[in-house]
């Protein structure tokens, strides 16, 4: 437990660093070739809404 | 007319929707007609009529809380509900009844709200007047709020949440963190009205703007871009432009808006790095801002032509238009020179209706304008002539009213930093207030026209409603499958 909390202490003052890697990792898998087709069926999810189709 | 059509009723929860939509008009046009009034009362003082229920002071919140949180919440209540039962497809969770006590708790906290300010009731804290007995009822009624979102979301049936969602979440969630931490007060007593905040000093100061801008950055752009994500491809029939960028947008929203509160506060007491970490924010921001308007307009892509046949999506996508130019006007106002010469100026209130009046607003009448037809069964509009007299006259109303204060507020602190040789001031206040008189005059102009567009939009939309169709030449074919009111 104090070995966590000493690696917490130490990793704390970086928040800015960490935020700015998650971001990035955010960025990368949107931007991930392999997930093309799935973005772009997702996009038409407004499209298939119509009444009946519940 | 027969209200024939209406028997066919929708599996999804649509009477608190329809409700809520016409909480929307009615608080537009309220909003709009005090603007007007307070407009005319700075152009001619004399139409305080020396009552202090009528004072600019308390009228001035009457306005704002109209405008943000009656038209604004209203809309967003609305297309929130909305959006996440068709792109969740599923009803909403609690049904018509948590719905229903989010509708009818709303609308007391408005009139509460409003009650107050003219009895003098107020915390004076920007964009959240409303005293503490307000602030609670109001954290009651969004928690059911958000409840109702969060459990719809929950059970949807759609293994994908929409991004749309995403943004509508986003904005529920910050704005009860907001309101919490910013109406932390100590009431005088439990059966007063008076209360004092938890904060004082420069930490009061930016408790207030990290409040106040993430009001306008969450409550007025990231809610009304779940508006944008969901309307824009229904009007134009064709998904977003990328869905891989409205993932970036959302994200670097998150991300960077919550900062940017402190270029409020520029050359005060609040320490200067985090003037300039506020500065810094707000810049950045050009990014997703930008990204997200590209997203929304260029969800035209190949279709521009619908922007000159179809005038519902002409308001969809000017009021994106209008996004990206407020957005870029903003990031420039939060560079600590030029806030130098805007700060207390009429630069400042210009540029929050080129975002009130040209983003939000627009955007909001867009999707009334798509939802009345749909929520009514109804095959149509009554009438897309209307529409588009609208849209010119709002849109004449808003150029008036930002170039009359773009040239005001720029002439104001100009003439406040003015030296002459001497190194003396060279003008009185009262000097500046004599020369601000015709823009002020300008101005009321520009928002009676935007109250008349509204009068137009609600005199249509009670057309729809009843299942009017007006006779107009190139008006469209009834869409397949919908009933045709006869």
């Amino acid at each position: 437990m104090e070995t966590l909390q000493a690696i917490a202490e130490a990793l704390r003052p970086f928040w800015g660093l960490w935020l700015m890697g998650l971001f990035l990792a955010i960025v990368a898998w949107a931007l991930w070739p392999k997930r093309k087709a799935e973005m772009e069926q997702h996009a038409r999810i407004p499209l298939r809404d119509d009444d009946g189709e519940m | 007319m027969t209200d024939q059509a209406s028997a066919s009723s929708s599996a999804y929860n649509e009477g608190v929707i329809r409700l809520l939509v016409i909480a929307t008009m009615f608080w537009g046009v309220a909003a709009f007609l005090v603007g007007v009034l307070i407009a005319l009362q700075l152009a001619y003082p004399v139409l305080n009529l020396d009552l202090e229920w009528f004072s600019f002071g308390r009228v001035r919140p009457l306005h704002t809380s109209g405008a943000i949180f009656g038209f604004g919440g209203n809309a967003l209540i609305a297309t929130s509900f909305y959006v996440v039962q068709r792109t969740g497809r599923t009803t909403l969770f609690g049904g018509e009844t948590l719905a229903g006590f989010v509708f009818v708790g709303y609308q007391l906290f408005l009139v509460m709200a409003g009650v107050g300010y003219l009895l003098g009731i107020t915390q004076g804290r920007e964009y959240a007047e409303p005293e503490w007995y307000v602030d609670l009822w109001l954290t009651l009624v969004w928690v059911v709020y958000l409840l109702v979102f969060l459990g719809t979301v929950m059970k949807r049936k759609e293994p994908h949440i929409y991004v749309a969602n995403w943004f509508f979440l986003s904005f529920i969630v910050t704005v009860a963190m907001l309101h919490i931490v910013n109406g932390l007060s100590l009431p005088v007593s439990w059966t007063g009205t008076k209360s004092y905040s938890l904060f004082s000093g420069v930490q009061d100061a930016l408790t207030q703007w990290w409040y106040g801008h993430n009001a306008v950055g969450f409550f007025l752009t990231a809610g009304f871009l779940g508006i944008m994500y969901y309307f824009i491809p229904k009007q134009a029939e064709r998904p977003v432009y990328s869905y891989r960028l409205s993932i970036i947008h959302f994200w670097s929203i998150i991300f960077l808006y919550i900062w940017a509160g402190p270029h409020h506060l520029f050359y005060t007491s609040l320490p200067d790095w985090a003037q300039t970490l506020g500065m810094t924010f707000s810049v950045m921001l050009w990014m997703p801002s930008w990204g997200g308007m590209i997203n929304g307009i260029m969800t035209l892509s190949g279709a521009w032509d619908k922007l000159r046949t179809d005038p519902v999506l002409r308001f969809l996508v000017v009021s994106v238009a209008f996004y990206g130019m407020s957005t870029f006007e903003g990031p420039l106002m939060s560079v600590k020179p030029v806030n130098a010469l805007s700060h207390w100026t009429d630069w400042t209130v210009g540029h929050s209706h080129s975002g009130a009046l040209g983003w939000v607003a627009f955007v909001s009448f867009g999707a009334v304008y798509f939802l009345v037809p749909k929520l009514w069964r109804r095959a149509r509009l009554y009438s897309e002539r209307l529409v588009s007299v609208h849209f010119w006259i709002a849109t004449i109303g808003i150029v008036l009213y930002i170039t009359a204060m773009w040239v005001s507020g720029i002439l104001q602190g100009l003439m406040w930093r003015a030296y002459d040789s001497l190194g003396f001031l060279q003008y009185a206040f009262i000097e500046t207030v004599e020369a601000m008189h015709p823009f002020y005059v300008i101005r009321a102009l520009g928002g009676v026209l935007f109250l008349i567009g509204s009068l137009v939009m609600v005199y249509n939309l009670i057309r729809t409603a009843r299942g009017d169709v007006r006779e107009e030449a190139g008006a469209p074919a009834v869409a397949p499958g919908m009933n045709p009111a006869e």
